[in-house]
C-alpha cells in the first residue's frame, strides 16, 4: 500500500470519498460542505466528484437535516451529517439524543441507524465561549452514541471508514487545531503518513503513543500532541511519561488504561473538555474501581477546563485550556509526591 | 412616506460613516500579526495571533439596515444583533471605546474581554448579540414581553440574516410574537449569502415577508439597500409596535462587501460581485441625495468624515492602551 503525508482534514475527506465510491447509500449533508468544502475542510473536493445530490449543502436548519439523517438511515441510507461546530448542538439536540441515540433501543434493536455525525471541537484560537468547546463527554454521557475523537490523520481515516461502516450512530469529533488548516497553527504530529487504500481501525482500542514508566497520561485529540511535547521536556529531566490516546470514548478501552496505570502507578488525565462530571472523572473512577489490582504511588490528578465557559481574551483563554507547561508541572508534582512519601 | 428630518438624516449619514470607518480600521488591525511571518510556518493566515484573535465578521455594505431601524429607537428599546454585530451596536449607541476594548480582549471592554466580537453586551443601551445563528429572535420576544407586561412603551428589534430564517427559532418566535401581540420588530438582512450558500439554495420562499404573513404578521419588503427606504419601512412598524399593534417583519435586500469572515477566500461568488455591489454604496447614495436637497455640502462632509475618523481613532487607542484582565478573572463571573 502506498502512503503519503496527509493532514487530518485531507484524510477525513479521502475516507468519505472512498466510502461514497464503494457504497451508493453513503451521502453527506451539512452547512457549507459543498463548494466551500466544509469550514474545516472535511469535505474538500467531494462536491466536484459526487455532485450536489450526494454532497448536499443544507439550509441553517440543523434540527431538520440532522433529524433527516436519522430518518434516511432508518430507510436504508448511510448519511454523514456535519454539524459545523459542536457548540451548535443546542439547536438540534432533541433530534440527536432523543431520536438518533434512542430509537435503536426503543425499537427493541429492530432499527439500525448508521449515521455519522461529524463536528468540529476545541478552542485555543480566540473564538470564545460559543465556538470553542469540546463537549465530547456530553455525548459520551448519552447511551446510544458511539463517540470518536481522533488525534492524527492515520487514525482519522481508519476511524472514519469504520464509522461509516458501523450500523450505529457515531459522533465523529475533530479538533480544529489538528486538522492542518492553512489558517490555524497546528501540531505537526497530526499530519501523518496515510495509506492510499481504504482501511479501518476498530473502535474501543486506545493507542499507547509513547511508552514510559513513571507517569501515565490518558488523553485524546489535540491534547495528545501537547502531552507529547511535555513528555519530551520531562524526558530530559529523567521522567518517562507513558501516553495513551483514547481515540474513542464510546466504546472506552479501559484495559489499556488499567494496564498502563498498573505499570506506572501514577495517572494524569489531560482533557480539553470541562473538568466537572466529564471524561477525567470517568477515567479516575475506572482506576478507582480497580485499586484492588493497582497500586498507586500518588493520587490521581486531572487537568481540564475548570467549570467556566471558554473566555475570549488572549490573556484569559490560556488560563483555562491545559498547556504543555501545566501538563509537565503536574507530572513533576506526581513524581515528586512519591519521593516525598518515600522520604 | 415620512422622510427623516434633517437632523435624523445627518445622524444616519454620520453613523454610516463611523460604521464604515470603524470596520475598515478593524479589518486592518485584524491582520496585524496574522500574515507574512506565518507563511514560513506553512500557514497562510493565523487566526489566533495578533491583537484581535478568532473569527471576524464585518458588516460593511449593510449599514442601511442598522441606521434605518435604529434611527427610530431610544435607549429604552432593545436591540438583539447577530454574529455580525458592529453596525447594529454602533447605531444603537454602544460606546465605541468599550466595544473596541472588548474586541481586543481588554478588561475595559463591555464584557471585561470575556465575550469578544460576537458576544457584545451593553446593558445601558440594551444591546446584545450572539454567535449562534437564529438566536436573536427569542430574546427579543422576551424583551418585548417585558415591555408589554410593565407597560413601558418600549419595543424590541431582532436583527437576523436570511440564512437564520431557516432556523426553528425564527418560526417559533414569529408564532409567539403574533400570538401574544408583542411589541417586537423582526428585521431580516438579506445579503443573499449564508457563508457560501445562496438564499435560493436554502429556501424555496423568495421573501421572508411572505413567511411572516403565514404567521399572521405583516411582512414588509425593502428591495434596495438604501438607508432612507429602511427608515421609511421601519418607522411605521416601530410605531405600530409601540402602540400595541403587534409585530412586523421587515426584510431588507442588502449587500455584504466582505467575506463571510476575514480570510474567507470567497470561492462561492464571482470576483465581480463585490465591485458591482459597491457601485451603489449606500453611504454615497445617501450623501448624494442630501447634497441634492442642500442638507450637505463639501465642508460638512469633510467635517463629518474627520469627526468619524477621530472617534474611531480614539476608540482604537483606548483599546490598545487598556490592560488585559488579570489571570484570575478567567474563573470569575460564571455566576452573578
Ligand atoms: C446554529 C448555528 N448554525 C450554524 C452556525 C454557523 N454560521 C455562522 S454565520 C452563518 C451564516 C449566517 O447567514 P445569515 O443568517 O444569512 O447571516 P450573514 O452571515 O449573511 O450576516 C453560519 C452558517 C452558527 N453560528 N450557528
Amino acid at each position: 500500500m502506498t502512503q503519503r503525508k496527509l493532514t487530518m482534514a485531507q484524510a477525513i475527506a479521502e475516507a468519505i470519498g472512498q466510502e461514497m465510491e464503494r457504497d451508493p447509500r453513503v451521502f453527506a449533508m451539512g452547512e457549507d460542505i459543498g463548494i466551500y468544502g466544509g469550514i474545516f475542510s472535511a469535505t474538500s473536493g467531494l462536491l466536484e466528484r459526487f455532485g450536489p445530490e450526494r454532497i448536499r449543502d443544507t439550509p441553517i436548519s440543523e434540527t431538520a437535516f440532522i433529524g433527516a439523517a436519522t430518518g434516511a438511515a432508518a430507510a436504508g441510507m448511510r448519511p454523514i451529517a456535519e454539524l459545523m461546530f459542536v457548540d451548535f448542538f443546542g439547536v438540534c439536540m432533541d433530534q440527536i439524543y432523543n431520536h438518533l441515540a434512542k430509537n435503536t433501543y426503543m425499537s427493541g434493536g429492530a432499527l439500525k441507524l448508521p449515521v455519522v455525525l461529524t463536528t468540529a471541537i476545541g478552542g485555543g484560537y480566540g473564538d470564545a465561549a460559543q465556538h470553542s468547546q469540546c463537549l465530547y463527554s456530553t455525548f459520551a454521557h448519552m447511551p446510544g452514541l458511539k463517540v470518536v475523537v481522533p488525534s492524527n490523520a492515520y487514525d482519522a481515516k481508519g476511524l472514519m471508514i469504520q464509522a461509516i461502516r458501523d450500523d450505529n450512530p457515531v459522533l465523529y469529533m475533530f479538533h480544529k487545531g489538528i486538522m492542518g488548516l492553512p489558517w490555524m497553527q497546528y501540531h505537526e504530529g497530526a499530519t501523518t503518513e496515510v495509506p492510499t487504500d481504504a482501511y479501518t481501525l476498530p473502535f474501543g482500542q486506545a493507542a499507547v503513543v509513547r511508552e514510559g514508566r513513571h507517569v501515565t497520561i490518558v488523553t485524546l485529540s489535540q491534547m495528545v500532541h501537547k502531552a507529547m511535547l511535555a513528555a519530551r521536556t520531562l524526558a530530559a529531566e529523567g521522567i518517562e511519561v507513558e501516553i495513551i490516546d483514547l481515540r474513542t470514548l464510546v466504546p472506552l478501552d479501559t484495559a489499556t488504561v488499567l494496564r498502563s496505570v498498573a505499570k506506572t502507578g501514577r495517572l494524569l488525565v489531560v482533557d480539553e473538555d470541562y473538568l466537572n462530571f466529564g471524561l477525567s472523572g470517568e477515567i479516575a473512577a475506572v482506576v478507582a474501581e480497580h485499586l484492588d489490582d493497582i497500586e498507586l504511588k500518588a493520587p490521581v490528578r486531572r487537568l481540564g477546563v475548570p467549570a467556566v465557559p471558554i473566555p475570549y481574551s488572549p490573556a484569559l483563554e490560556p488560563q483555562v485550556i491545559p498547556s504543555i507547561n501545566r501538563i509537565a508541572e503536574v507530572c513533576r508534582a506526581l513524581v515528586d509526591a512519591k519521593l516525598k512519601a518515600a522520604a | 412616506m415620512t422622510q427623516p428630518d434633517p437632523d435624523k438624516m445627518l445622524w444616519m449619514y454620520e453613523t454610516m460613516l463611523v460604521i464604515r470607518h470603524y470596520e475598515e480600521t478593524l479589518a486592518q488591525v485584524y491582520l496585524e500579526g496574522k500574515l507574512p511571518p506565518n507563511i514560513q510556518k506553512g500557514l497562510a493566515f493565523d487566526i489566533a495571533s495578533g491583537p484581535v484573535p478568532g473569527e471576524m465578521h464585518l458588516s460593511a455594505g449593510q449599514e442601511p439596515v442598522a441606521v434605518g431601524v435604529c434611527a427610530h429607537l431610544t435607549d429604552a428599546d432593545t436591540v438583539v444583533g447577530t454574529h455580525r454585530p458592529h453596525h447594529f451596536a454602533i447605531a444603537k449607541g454602544v460606546p465605541l471605546p468599550q466595544m473596541t476594548a472588548e474586541i481586543f480582549g481588554k478588561v475595559t471592554g463591555l464584557g471585561r474581554g470575556k465575550g469578544g466580537h460576537m458576544h457584545l453586551f451593553d446593558l445601558p443601551h440594551r444591546f446584545s448579540c450572539s454567535g449562534i445563528v437564529g438566536a436573536s429572535m427569542p430574546p427579543a420576544c422576551g424583551a418585548a414581553l417585558a415591555a408589554k407586561m410593565t407597560g413601558s412603551g418600549a419595543v424590541a428589534v431582532a436583527f437576523f440574516g436570511e440564512g437564520a430564517a431557516n432556523q426553528g427559532a425564527f418560526h417559533e418566535s414569529l408564532n409567539l410574537a403574533a400570538l401574544w401581540m408583542l411589541p417586537v420588530v423582526f428585521v431580516c438582512e438579506d445579503n443573499r449569502w449564508a457563508i457560501s450558500v445562496a438564499k435560493e439554495k436554502a429556501t424555496s420562499v423568495a421573501s421572508n415577508a411572505r413567511r411572516a404573513v403565514a404567521y399572521g404578521i405583516e411582512g414588509v419588503e425593502v428591495d434596495h439597500n438604501d438607508a432612507l427606504a429602511v427608515f421609511q419601512a421601519a418607522g411605521p412598524a416601530i410605531r405600530k409596535a409601540r402602540e400595541g399593534g403587534g409585530p412586523t417583519l421587515i426584510e431588507v435586500k442588502t449587500d455584504r462587501y466582505m467575506g463571510h469572515f476575514q480570510g474567507d477566500a470567497e470561492v462561492y461568488r464571482s470576483k465581480a460581485e463585490v465591485p458591482s455591489l459597491r457601485q451603489h454604496d449606500p453611504i454615497r447614495v445617501l450623501e448624494a441625495s442630501m447634497r441634492r436637497q442642500g442638507d450637505l455640502d463639501d465642508v460638512a462632509v469633510e467635517r463629518l468624515r474627520t469627526r468619524a475618523q477621530a472617534q474611531v481613532t480614539t476608540a482604537f487607542e483606548f483599546a490598545r492602551a487598556s490592560a488585559y484582565p488579570a489571570a484570575e478573572e478567567a474563573l470569575q463571573h460564571v455566576f452573578a
